[in-house]
């Protein structure tokens, strides 16, 4: 069936069955590879992308539920790799083997979306990726730097600081 | 100028690297099940000429040559060339070295092997290329070389004020004739700019914006995607499939049986124009498979096995100091307890995976290995070319734990390659990964100790079982012992001894193989043995630790003093001594193990509730791996994510294997560490001794499985034997 999605903002039409994982046609169809396969049963979440503004594993999307609706990925998340937590995560220097980071940012991004500023508590709810190198800590210290990041300069680009108010 | 002027790349020629055999030496057991299967690589001679490219603007680019597996051997090999070069790490550009021994020697990873292989190697090569370009300097402006020096990519002439930047005096740099390795001088080590720094990841920004880097990611024009079914039963073989009715279904290509033979198991392969149909008609395959003998393989016979050997007296003995029996007999006290271990599956991230393309006799490659050398040959056996028809391009790969350094995926790909005529990614499910692993094998070991009336440890026994491949007679891949085993060479009265049981379950290296199942069993005894005494558990392995070495060979042996240092440390570190003011229901355990030429020992606090529920709350390490550490910001990474990855595997990771296959398929029965069970805090601290630097892929990782069983029993008084932990009910918190 021909399906009509918008990924990162382009709208582009594929012709594969509706019930093909969201996950291959990003990756396989439209050649958006940072999106990543690990389990095929939504364990892992290397495949996260943003659907209608939520986290979700793609690999568990038939294409036909996403069709029309707004698909953001890696490649998507920021047009040149500055978003706060790509930012945060070359300055930490999070990734080990780097495979299951994409999908790290894009949980977190979802995170932040509804959550600026996200506790341990909150970080250990929601970021409920795999990473096989075990590279958790840098990825908590990277959410909560791009949130402090965020935060400051909504403060002084915002010229809303409480002293100014 | 011309952009073609400012790219003109000049080569610098490096002469030969001394010092040859850089090959995976540590990893016997799997080079070893490289030649049964299809062929090893062959210890090349090293002849790089390509390290170095210095363009006229003066960017440097550097390739790094290793397999990247996520140990950041991409960024470390270049950090020493690009030491010794003299130049700012900001104009360095890193490239990845495709599979060619001729230009690079030895290219592999495994064993924790690069850092001790590659230090002066790779610092040869930056100072050789160094040393070209002030020769250059000196001829030009006719002084001696010896009044030059440099700094940040230039070379300078105090005396004259004369200076240039590598990029205007490469070119006649790389006329110069190579130098001497052996006679180059080396940097004082405090003058080191990059070596000793945190530098950041050479992927790492493209990795945080998806770009294309592992060998899941290669597109090729023209490119089939292919599944690979197995038979369900370790290394059986397909007889027949309904392959007509597959290929008439949607998107399918091609179907085919392929036929075992050396380095490829017997299996079918589907080819379609996207993978999700070929994954999709697998569910509608109909195969008739031959089994192979591996179809009675069970834990539950190796249990029973292992149960009845361990009644009986060991087939043989691997290590026998003065009269054990006699020792334990007239011990004031004596301990006996039996500890097991599961099979584990690696796990790497991104499951197996190859793109192969075979045309006019000559076959190319895409891939993510470990041994590339290993996986080229093989491929070249599998489709009868010889092995210099083989390109192989080196892929980053999302995780290796050993995994890759068996190569079984490549000739699969190659030869599915080969009779469709067309570019292939063939791609493995997680499912076709976790079942078809070379797995860590389980083990057990039947211990016996004894204490004097002082609670000084005076015998030690163990009868480890074991396993062995069908009719073999000696262990498995990774599953053997060595000699030096601690507490042997300390204790005067100790025998290891080993019985073997016969199976035929495909096992491989994992992360610090041996050394991650053996160190739960031993420091854990260790521990126990502590306690039977009345003795503080790190006073009781330090009064072991300070006793004479026994005479003999010493091989693989570690120098106990080294341990003893870093289990000072890491008790004066954690407040050890003051665990008393630990609230009820909380412990310390601490273990410590010696591996890949590392000294680590590890301290875990563990609260435990009524219910079982394991909250780790703090990791101290205390870690020597010599005089120095390279990348301090991936050091610690890598030892960390080894903690984790350990804590991990002691709590709930266990393969069980029914009827020659795994009992578990994906991550939701295989309980990988999430964020939540990561303890909040994991200090790492480094002892630096005098000692050439060695690896830290691995030699982190063994010591935390005994130091949280050993916590657990600290918070608890229940002495847990059998891994994993959620076996005895523990679950994280």
């Amino acid at each position: 069936m021909r399906v009509t999605l918008n990924v990162n903002g382009k709208s582009t039409t594929v012709d594969v069955p509706g019930e093909m994982p969201l996950l291959w046609v990003l990756r396989d169809v439209l050649d958006l590879p940072g999106t990543k396969f690990g389990c095929g049963i939504g364990q892992c979440g290397a495949c996260t992308v943003h659907l209608r503004g939520r986290a979700v594993r793609a690999c568990q999307v038939p294409v036909q539920n996403a069709a029309g609706a707004e698909v953001v990925t890696i490649e998507g998340l920021s047009p040149d790799g500055t978003h706060p937590l790509q930012r945060a995560w070359v300055e930490l220097d999070v990734p080990e083997c780097g495979y299951c980071q994409a999908g790290q940012i894009m949980t977190a991004a979802a995170l932040l979306q509804r959550n600026p500023q996200p506790t341990d508590a909150d970080i250990d709810t929601a970021m409920t990726n795999l990473c096989r190198c075990g590279t958790y800590p840098r990825i908590r210290a990277g959410i909560h730097r791009a949130a402090a990041v965020v935060a400051s300069s909504a403060k002084g680009g915002g010229g809303t600081t409480p002293d100014q108010r | 100028m011309s952009t073609a002027t400012v790219n003109r790349r000049t080569f610098l020629r490096v002469s030969a690297l001394a010092g040859g055999g850089m090959m995976v030496a540590a990893y016997l057991e799997p080079v070893g099940l490289l030649a049964q299967r299809g062929g090893r690589g062959s210890a090349p001679p090293l002849d790089p000429d390509a390290f170095v490219t210095i363009a006229t603007d003066g960017t440097v680019t550097i390739v790094g040559k290793n397999p990247e597996i996520g140990q950041g051997i991409k960024t470390m090999l270049p950090m020493l060339i690009a030491e010794e070069l003299d130049v700012d790490w900001d104009v360095v550009r890193v490239v990845q070295g495709d599979l060619d021994s001729s230009k690079y020697g030895a290219q592999s990873a495994g064993g924790s092997r690069a850092t001790p292989s590659n230090w002066t190697p790779m610092r040869q090569v930056g100072a050789a290329a160094r040393a070209q370009l002030l020769a250059a300097a000196a001829e030009q402006w006719r002084v001696p070389v010896t009044e030059l020096t440099t700094a940040s990519g230039r070379v300078m002439h105090a005396s004259s004020s004369r200076s240039a930047g590598y990029g205007q005096l490469a070119s006649a740099a790389a006329r110069m004739p190579q130098p001497d390795l052996e006679t180059l001088q080396l940097k004082d080590p405090k003058d080191y700019k990059i070596i000793g720094t945190a530098v950041t990841g050479v992927d790492t920004p493209a990795l945080v914006r998806g770009a294309r880097l592992f060998g899941i990611d290669v597109k090729r024009p023209g490119m089939k995607y292919a599944v690979f079914e197995h038979c369900p039963v370790f290394e059986g073989s397909a007889v027949r499939a309904n392959l007509d009715a597959i290929k008439a279904m949607p998107g399918i290509t091609h179907a085919f049986i392929v036929e075992p033979q050396p380095g490829v198991s017997g299996g079918v392969a589907i080819v379609a124009d996207q993978w999700w149909y070929a994954e999709n008609a697998r569910k509608s395959l109909q195969v008739t498979w031959d089994n192979g003998p591996a179809a009675t393989d069970s834990t539950a016979r190796f249990d029973a096995e292992a149960k009845a050997l361990s009644a009986r007296p060991a087939e043989s003995s691997i290590r026998a100091d003065g009269d054990a029996a006699a020792a334990l007999g007239r011990a004031a006290k004596t301990v006996e307890a039996a500890y097991a271990y599961p099979f584990l599956s690696h796990a790497p991230l991104e499951p197996m995976n190859c793109t192969a393309e075979f045309a006019n006799g000559k076959l190319e490659l895409w891939v993510g290995t470990q041994i590339p050398a290993g996986g080229a040959q093989a491929c070249a056996r599998a489709v009868g070319i010889e092995p210099g028809d083989v390109t192989l391009h080196l892929e980053r790969m999302g995780g290796g734990f050993g995994r890759r350094l068996t190569n079984d995926y490549l000739p699969e790909a190659a030869v599915i390659a080969k009779t469709v005529g067309a570019p292939v990614h063939m791609r493995w499910s997680r499912e076709d990964d976790m079942g078809h692993d070379f797995y860590r094998p389980a083990g057990y070991h039947f211990f016996k100790g004894g204490l004097d009336a002082s609670g000084r440890l005076v015998a030690f026994h163990d009868h480890f079982v074991s396993f062995k491949t069908g009719d073999g007679n000696r262990p498995a891949s990774s599953a053997s012992m060595g000699s030096n085993e601690f507490p042997a060479r300390l204790v005067p009265d100790l025998a290891l001894d080993q019985s073997l049981i016969s199976f035929n379950t495909p096992t491989g290296a994992m992360r610090a193989p041996g050394s991650n199942a053996i160190a739960f069993a031993y420091q854990s005894f260790i521990d126990e043995l502590a306690h039977a005494g009345g003795q503080d558990p790190v006073a009781f392995r330090l009064e072991i630790l300070g006793r004479t070495p026994l005479a003999g060979d010493a091989r693989g042996a570690m120098d106990p003093a080294r341990m003893a240092g870093v289990v000072r440390l890491v008790a004066d570190k954690s407040g050890w001594a003051d665990r008393g003011r630990l609230p009820k229901g909380t412990g310390m355990g601490i273990a410590f193990y010696y591996s890949h030429s590392g000294y680590f020992a590890e301290v875990v606090q563990a609260t435990v509730d009524a219910n079982k529920r394991v909250k780790v709350d703090k990791v101290w390490m205390a870690g020597d791996i010599g005089r120095q550490i390279i990348n301090t910001q991936a050091a610690e990474r890598q030892a960390q994510g080894s903690m984790i990855d350990g804590l991990g595997q002691a709590m709930a990771l266990e393969i069980t294997i029914d009827g020659g296959q795994a009992v578990q398929k994906n991550f939701d029965d295989y309980a990988l560490p999430r964020m939540r069970h990561t303890p909040p805090v994991i200090e790492c601290h480094w002892l630096t001794s005098d000692n050439d630097p060695t690896g830290l892929g691995e030699p982190a990782l063994p010591p935390v499985l005994p130091a949280l069983a050993n916590a657990i029993f600290a918070a608890t008084g229940d002495r847990v034997r059998t891994l994993p932990l959620s076996k005895s009910g523990y679950r994280w918190a």
